[in-house]
């Protein structure tokens, strides 16, 4: 029933010495046999990220418990296969690590709202009442979205006409600046699992879901923020708000806009894709789930039960289009496409491209501030270190002259091709956070046990529910071994300072730099200066080759 | 991720009193509890819901929820607590509904169990794990 592919891959030659140009037409991106009397258009975990950027896809991604080499738990030459991808292909490259530098070279660079915005101009054209949502994480990640609170990426996402939103960093930056846009967005704030933090209660500013009458069909779209947001992020920012999974009340939510007449049930969410599995198994009657929060990119949907769960990736590189024939109040039929944004071979719309200019004009000067170069491949997806993360810790461990550096495990934060200048802009693109604060504290061996083992579980726990969506915590100064097989309490061993080769001492005190502390009180330095001075000092900066977390039990 | 002093010192005394406190205690404290509860009667898995958060937002007020129709009380227990009785909701023959809601401190990551006893003399019994973590680090 799922027709759904890239376009139509094989190999396109010799792709080192293709522009993309040449290889792919805007004709083939967008090709599209329209179907049925619905379409929805699904954009998330866009991540501030306006300009069209370099994002290469994780190679270890590991799903553990039920979820064990399922997708999106696959990469590399196995995701290929699975799916039929040539090797060196422009889908190889839109989704997959291997040859990244080299492919990124022959096919440039992804994403960019401008070039969205012709693609969801060119959906509409097909089909003019397409609904638009955005599955959240816009209005973080940038220079410009942190300088203006999130306007920048208002201004342009209200330009695209969304029809419903939900949500995770929005909310980092502070309640009340979210209450502020979210009065006066022109479009639907959704959340069933947005709760009054005092009472308990739904949150009155967010509703759970909103009906759209589109092609004949009464569509109900409902929103599932991030679950955690308190936990993995700084719940002092939001007090007022509860989240949690609340799958009893989503059910309620949807057993009621069925019994409303809802012929096609939509769920926004930000859940992250195997809470997203576990969700479609345990509440009945959603159709489509759009999944967005890990940042995963499927080429077709995966069905569970009657539901069909789409990933539609990050920062602006892909766009899904799910056409849906829905007649005598059930879904009949779905036909997919993972639709990737090659910014070179998509032309921008160019009043969308004229807003992003006018959004960044204020800052031109301080973006493109070229502050180093880089000899190596700087990314960040992966489940435990990745390029980024290790120049972010050793920019801690050299500014603020410490033992041992921890850097978030998130999952956004473009990549840098080798021989690329650094510019300050890019250096946001992987710090920018509302709590950016370089930490400088003691910690003794024990309590880094502790919490390598805390956010171990928080990834590994084999019951979906109880992870949180993010990668492993980066650290530098430190080797371990970690064997994921194993309960909270029994994964990490072999703790060793680097530096002088010694096992970590649970009684010990050791100097951690850190930042992103979710804690209200953290004093030191914005993290971009911190990288900023780093970068600066080296000039040309190397990155090797990370060999000090063992992974076991995968 | 950081961790002023306070926190820290919590999670210590956490740690230790776990590793002093044998776990058979807290068993031994719930399975006394429950036995005192049910008489040692047989427990259905069904006919009780428990509806608690998977991970807690903050361990120190929890919120949870009970709801068993036909039930004359219902107790809860934290299992993993030093103490692990929470309450017993005691519902009279007027009681519009059989359901409780109430916030429950929890001393780490443990399983939370709800009893109820029915108007006919049955049991049911209904377990959620909660995880009580430091946070940080979300993607």
């Amino acid at each position: 029933m799922a027709a759904s592919a890239l376009v139509g891959a094989s190999g396109f030659g010799n792709w080192a010495r293709l522009a993309a140009q040449q290889a792919l037409t805007q004709d083939q991106l967008l090709d599209f046999d329209t179907f049925g009397n619905v379409s929805l258009i699904h954009v998330t975990d866009i991540h501030a990220q306006l300009k069209p950027i370099y994002f290469r896809e994780p190679e270890v991604n590991i799903g553990v418990g039920a979820n064990k080499g399922q997708v999106p738990h696959v990469t590399g030459a196995d995701f290929r296969k699975l799916y039929g991808v040539a090797d060196g292909s422009p889908s190889a490259y839109a989704l997959t690590y291997n040859d990244f530098s080299a492919l990124a070279r022959g096919y440039g660079r992804v994403g960019g709202m401008d070039r969205v915005a012709t693609v969801i101009n060119a959906i509409r054209a097909a089909r003019p009442d397409a609904l638009l949502l955005d599955g959240g994480d816009t209005w973080h990640g940038s220079m410009t979205c942190y300088k203006t609170a999130g306007q920048d990426m208002v201004n342009v996402m209200n330009a695209l006409k969304p029809d419903a939103m939900t949500f995770h960093w929005e909310f980092t930056l502070g309640s009340g600046r979210v209450q502020d846009i979210v009065e006066g967005l022109p479009f639907a704030a959704l959340g069933q699992n947005i709760f009054d933090a005092e009472w308990d209660e739904p949150a009155e500013l967010f509703k759970p879901y909103k009906f759209f009458e589109r092609g004949g069909v009464k569509i109900a779209v409902i929103g599932q923020a991030f679950p955690y947001m308190p936990i993995a992020n700084p719940g002092w920012m939001f007090p007022e708000y509860s989240f949690g999974i609340r799958d009893e009340n989503m059910q309620a939510m949807v057993d009621e806009v069925r019994a409303a007449g809802a012929e096609l049930v939509v769920c926004l969410s930000h859940n992250g894709f195997d809470v997203d599995k576990k969700m479609a198994g345990r509440v009945s009657g959603i159709d489509v789930i759009l999944s967005g929060h890990t940042h995963d990119a499927l080429p077709e949907p995966v069905l569970v039960g009657q539901t069909h769960i789409i990933a539609s990736g990050s920062n602006g590189k892909f766009v899904s289009r799910v056409d849906l024939d829905v007649r005598d109040g059930r879904m009949m039929g779905l036909r997919h496409k993972l639709i990737p944004i090659f910014s070179d071979v998509i032309a921008p719309d160019p009043d969308i491209a004229a807003l992003i200019d006018e959004q960044r004009a204020p800052y031109a000067a301080e973006l493109a501030e070229v502050i180093g170069q880089t000899d190596s491949l700087l990314y960040r997806r992966g489940n435990f270190n990745g390029s980024w993360d290790d120049l972010i810790c050793d920019a801690l461990i050299s500014e603020r002259e410490a033992d041992i550096a921890m850097s978030p495990g998130v999952r956004w934060g473009p990549s840098i091709l080798p021989g690329q200048d650094i510019t300050r802009e890019d250096i946001f693109n992987v710090t920018s956070m509302t709590y950016g604060k370089a930490y400088r504290s003691e910690m003794t061996g024990e309590f880094i046990k502790v919490i390598l083992e805390d956010v171990g579980d928080n990834i590994f726990n084999p019951d979906p529910y109880y992870q949180q969506g993010g990668d492993m915590v980066r650290v530098g100064g430190l080797g371990y071994r970690i064997d994921i097989s194993k309960p909270q309490g029994e994964r990490i061993s072999e703790m060793t300072l680097l530096k002088t080769g010694e096992a970590i001492d649970p009684a010990k005190s050791y100097v951690v730099a850190g930042w992103a502390s979710v804690n209200e009180d953290t004093e030191g330095p914005q993290i971009w200066d911190v990288v900023e001075s780093h970068i600066g000092k080296q000039g040309t900066v190397s990155v090797t080759p990370n060999t000090s977390v063992q992974v076991i039990g995968a | 991720m950081e961790f002023s002093r306070r926190d820290t010192m919590a999670m210590g005394l956490g740690a230790a009193a776990l590793t002093v406190l044998p776990m058979r205690a807290f068993a031994t404290a719930t399975d006394d509890a429950i036995a005192a509860f049910t008489g040692g009667a047989e427990m259905a898995d069904t006919g009780l819901t428990l509806t608690a958060p998977e991970i807690a937002e903050n361990g120190n007020t929890v919120p949870i929820e009970v709801s068993a129709p036909g039930a004359s009380a219902i107790m809860v227990l934290a299992t993993g607590n030093p103490t692990p009785p929470v309450a017993t909701f005691n519902f009279g023959p007027l009681a519009a509904s059989q359901s409780a809601s109430t916030r429950i401190r929890l001393a780490g990551t443990q399983d939370v169990v709800a009893i109820a006893k029915m108007t006919d003399g049955s049991f049911a019994r209904a377990t959620s794990t909660v995880k009580v973590t430091i946070g940080g680090c979300g993607g």
